[in-house]
């Protein structure tokens, strides 16, 4: 099976700034992908990589066996919505959805009027006029009812409310179980997501540092914490990915342990904690370790 | 979904539930893995991973075309290794924390049939 994507050292410079650095990856075909890292990280640069609107530096991209760039039989199979999309000055939500077929050959204009409703979506005030949250809620409609292919969200729900992330969420599941695709979510809104997804890549500095399915990335760390003597004592010689203290007492996430391991930190007296997604993330792409150390 | 453990455990874990509880009787049919997906909101290949950790353990089955369901036998069996699992994670904790203490054996049978009698009033 030819994969959704194939990168392969991809770079790209802005001047002295790389925004992408030897990216390699593999995305499988009908999988919902999670494309996350800070602000800056690169998401963005890469997504205008692979949808063929921005030029690489060096490096090869192949979406569905093909090179994007100005390719026809590419593009139509993609659906990029990103985080500012622009539209003509005069255009109202009902002619974006009345032009989308012409670009999305699986538009589903019912799927569409239904979402607009959930939203709450005024369809014939002007763009222009519509707040963020709504603007945000034209992007999402039209990213879920294209039924693309491929379908990228950049930061999809700025603005949007509790209530219309929901939406979002659930649509897009339900929408992905009749009619498998890949879709590749960027987001720093890691905890509200990670449920949804299947896999995980974490960019960071342009780097992709995570490249793991969401469940074993799950599973891949815990956080040991008792009294430091104890504590240094079991994570010695593990890799430790965040370390904080204060007094006598210390906290350390180390990557996965073994039932008999966890069955020795419990004879220790040691407490361990399951560690989020976001936790996981923030600790891999933050390099603050913070000890509270109390002079002696 | 608890975070930090492997949700297509904890998916598997909410079926058993089910069955042990009853709410899902045996040779009844479960939902789809779709279903559970949007009911859980979460990713339908994590919930089938689920499922199927539960086929493999014969608790579920599947008939071609029609869906999963309950395998005959299945509550008896689950609610053994419940049993041999309770003993792992709540009775060898509470003796180690009984020890800490200095909670003899004795007191701590009487604790728990203290206990039990409170729990009995209320329920009458």
């Amino acid at each position: 099976m030819t994969p959704a994507v194939e990168v392969t050292n991809l770079n790209k410079r802005f001047g002295s700034v790389h925004a992408v650095n030897d990216v390699s990856f593999t995305v499988t075909e009908n999988k919902i992908y999670g494309l996350l890292g800070r602000n800056g990280a690169g998401k963005t640069t890469l997504m205008q990589l692979l949808t063929g609107q921005d030029f690489a530096t060096s490096g090869s991209i192949e979406v569905f066996g093909a090179s994007p760039v100005e390719n026809a039989a590419v593009l139509q199979r993609l659906c990029f919505i990103k985080e500012s999309q622009r539209y003509p000055d005069n255009f109202k939500p009902r002619h974006v959805f009345a032009t989308a077929p012409w670009f999305f050959s699986h538009w589903d204009a019912d799927f569409a009027e239904r979402l607009v409703d959930e939203f709450r979506l005024p369809v014939n005030r002007p763009i222009k006029k519509l707040s963020r949250g709504q603007l945000s809620a034209v992007g999402v409609i039209v990213g879920l009812a294209s039924r693309a292919p491929l379908t990228f969200f950049d930061e999809p729900y700025l603005g949007l409310d509790a209530v219309a992330r929901q939406i979002f969420y659930d649509r897009l599941l339900e929408d992905y179980a009749e009619h498998p695709r890949t879709v590749i979510l960027s987001t720093h809104l890691i905890d509200e997501v990670s449920d949804l997804l299947e896999h995980v890549l974490v960019i960071d500095e342009g780097r992709i540092i995570i490249d793991e399915d969401a469940e074993e990335l799950r599973a891949s760390a815990t956080t040991v914490s008792g009294l430091r003597p104890v504590v240094d004592e079991f994570v010695h010689g593990r890799e430790v990915l965040h370390r904080a203290g204060i007094g006598g007492l210390t906290s350390v996430t180390v990557r996965g342990l073994s039932v008999s391991e966890r069955e020795a930190a419990a004879s220790k007296s040691l407490e361990l904690a399951p560690v989020s997604l976001q936790q996981l993330i923030v600790r891999r792409t933050g390099s603050t370790e913070k000890e509270f150390e109390q002079s002696a | 979904m608890d975070e930090g453990r492997p949700i297509f455990v904890q998916i598997a874990e909410q079926i058993e539930n089910d069955i042990i509880g009853g709410a899902l009787a045996e040779e009844s049919q479960v939902p789809s893995t779709n279903e559970f997906a949007a009911f859980y909101r979460i990713n339908p290949a994590t919930a089938g991973k689920g499922v199927n950790l539960l086929v493999d353990d014969g608790i579920l089955y599947k008939k071609r075309g029609i869906g999963m369901f309950v395998a005959a036998g299945s509550r008896d069996r689950l609610v053994q290794k419940r049993r041999d699992e309770f003993q792992a994670e709540f009775v060898q904790p509470l003796l180690a924390e009984a020890e800490k203490l200095s909670i003899s054996p004795d007191q701590l049978a009487a604790m728990i049939t203290g206990a039990t009698t409170i729990t009995q009033k209320d329920r009458t």
